[in-house]
């Protein structure tokens, strides 16, 4: 630190630094900050294709009157406060009987559940629509057992539609989760566990008083991620629904909204860019909520 | 072992959990290979058992789709996307890490910032510059924007500070130049950080969808993800041909994953520590 602040030498070594960092932070800067930058001068215009003029705060005022933009905020929220903790809890349990070395088989379970994620989104979201299509095989096994007496119409009912995007989301990323936390497991004293076992400590409090707080970082780490991927949801629900957002609007999200202003629809750049500006202030606003949350609780 | 008895429920539970579990993730895949065998009546049926329709649906599969010319997109725009970013992503890494600058750290969270950006965000910007660039139906449109990549940057960072200072001390004395420890040392040494970063950017550029969707707009160009959306998306998808399609698609990353899974598992913890 003080060569480099002294000049000199430092600025050698500075020089020859930066060079290393240059193309990355310089790809960066031309295809992240610049278009976010320009992205938030465009949500200031409004008009049609590339002829727009300067609108002020229009835009924002017609978030508020237009439905199809609420109904996808709703939707967006939604898919992220009912599956991200559903698939984070999921993925948390089955890392820690994952990682019980007298689980015999566990290297199979591992690799089967994590199998998912080397699929890719469009894959399994063609996959999901043919099984859950209205006399495939999902519906039929459940009225073979009896669950249900008519077939569930997963990919026409606004609520079935919703459920079908939660459960494909948490088929595809529980594995990559439990991966996570099975990795900062291993790096968990054993001899914690085997003192509260002898202590007589039950499994589920060993589990809540053991477990989770000690993976409270990685957890963190996770829960910002699985927001950032669930405001961003796209491939799956363009794919099971046909690109329409499901039976009136019922899964369409906040980036399929703006692939539709931008793409299908007459293209209106200002707006689209206003609409993509909520997704960055959610993401903003989440990730310093799930930050202070997690800080507030170590106190 | 009086206590047995008390111990055979949660072993139970535990099995029974873990099982079902394992059953409904691997469920898909297997449903995937019957279906290539099935006909396209039979596989939304849910035929369970292989059928005799592999050699019409592999055929149809390939009528319908030009199957090499969509492949070799695919390996295209993979191939560049990995080697580019690995080697941009670990050059910067090793730069953060190893000198030292008063800047250093702050544009390093400024970087690390531009995770929280949303592609969303991003596309109509980026679809303007590659218009006005003339770029629009090539595939290094879709290239460029995921060369720079904060997080492969941050995944490099972090593995260099295992990298043992004494080589480069060592090299230093010797009168290697900077690029040359880069190359003749960091490179060779840190070769299980560069396999498991190659298994991300490989599966995240042949899995990418939305940007590819928007950039590839003609049928010569298209990526092999986007061939099976729109075999799915038909108005009767024949779904003997998607499931050749899907399986197809899935192979690659399905291969890496099983040959260089180790180095994966590694690779997801050197970006928790």
């Amino acid at each position: 630190m003080i060569l480099a602040r002294r000049g000199g030498i430092g600025r050698y070594y500075d020089i020859n630094g930066w060079l290393f960092v240059a193309p990355a932070l310089g790809l960066i800067a031309l295809f992240m900050v610049y278009p976010i930058l320009w992205s938030l001068w465009m949500s200031f215009q409004s008009g049609r294709g590339m002829m727009m003029k300067f609108a002020g705060f229009a835009n924002i005022v017609r978030l508020w009157n237009d439905p199809v933009f609420l109904k996808a905020l709703t939707n967006t929220m939604t898919y992220f406060v009912v599956q991200v903790p559903i698939m984070i809890l999921l993925a948390l349990i089955l890392a820690s009987l994952l990682n019980n070395p007298r689980l015999v088989g566990r290297g199979f379970f591992r690799t089967a559940i994590f199998l998912p994620c080397v699929t890719s989104l469009v894959a399994y979201s063609v996959l999901f629509k043919g099984m859950f299509a209205p006399d495939g095989i999902v519906n039929s096994t459940l009225q073979a057992i009896g669950i249900v007496s008519s077939p569930i119409p997963w990919l026409t009912h606004p609520f079935w539609a919703k459920t079908l995007v939660i459960i494909a989301i948490t088929w595809r990323w529980t594995g990559y989760n439990m991966i996570f936390y099975l990795a900062a497991l291993q790096n968990i004293d054993k001899s914690i566990y085997e003192v509260a076992r002898i202590d007589g400590v039950p499994a589920w409090a060993r589990f809540t008083h053991i477990t989770i707080p000690l993976l409270k970082p990685v957890i963190l780490f996770t829960t910002v991620i699985s927001t950032i991927g669930t405001l961003q949801l796209f491939d799956e629900v363009y794919n099971l629904t046909e690109g329409k957002g499901g039976p009136s609007n019922a899964t369409l999200t906040l980036s399929l909204y703006i692939y539709n202003l931008t793409f299908r629809f007459m293209p209106n750049f200002g707006y689209a860019a206003t609409v993509s500006y909520v997704i960055v202030v959610l993401v903003a606003l989440l990730a310093v909520l799930q930050f202070y949350l997690a800080r507030e609780r170590d106190r | 072992m009086r206590r047995k008895p008390t111990n055979i429920l949660p072993a139970v539970l535990t099995y029974g959990f873990v099982g079902l579990m394992a059953f409904l993730s691997v469920f898909p895949f297997v449903w995937m290979v019957l279906g290539a065998t099935n006909s396209s009546i039979d596989i939304i049926k849910g035929k369970m058992l292989p059928g005799e329709a592999l050699a019409t649906n592999v055929a149809n599969f390939f009528t319908q789709v030009n199957a090499p010319l969509v492949f070799w997109n695919s390996a295209k725009v993979t191939i560049l996307a990995t080697v580019l970013t690995l080697a941009v992503s670990s050059l910067a890494g090793y730069g953060f890490e190893i000198f030292r600058s008063r800047r250093r750290e702050g544009l390093y969270r400024a970087m690390l910032l531009t995770l929280m950006i949303p592609f969303a965000a991003l596309m109509i910007p980026l679809f303007i510059m590659m218009g006005k660039a003339g770029l629009i139906n090539t595939h290094i449109a879709v290239v460029l924007p995921t060369i720079g990549s904060a997080f492969i940057v941050f995944y490099f960072r972090q593995s260099t500070k295992a990298f043992p200072s004494e080589l480069r001390d060592a090299a230093k004395v010797d009168g290697l130049k900077e690029w040359q420890i880069f190359l003749y040392i960091y490179v060779p040494v840190m070769r299980s950080t560069y396999a498991a970063a190659f298994i991300i950017v490989f599966m995240t550029a042949w899995n990418n969808y939305l940007w590819p969707l928007i950039v590839l707009q003609s049928n010569e160009t298209k990526t092999i993800t986007l061939v099976i959306s729109s075999l799915a998306s038909a108005y009767y998808p024949d779904y003997g041909v998607v499931m050749v399609g899907t399986i197809l698609a899935t192979l690659p990353t399905l291969a890496v994953f099983f040959f260089m899974q180790r180095q994966f598992v590694q690779g997801m913890l050197g970006s928790v520590k």
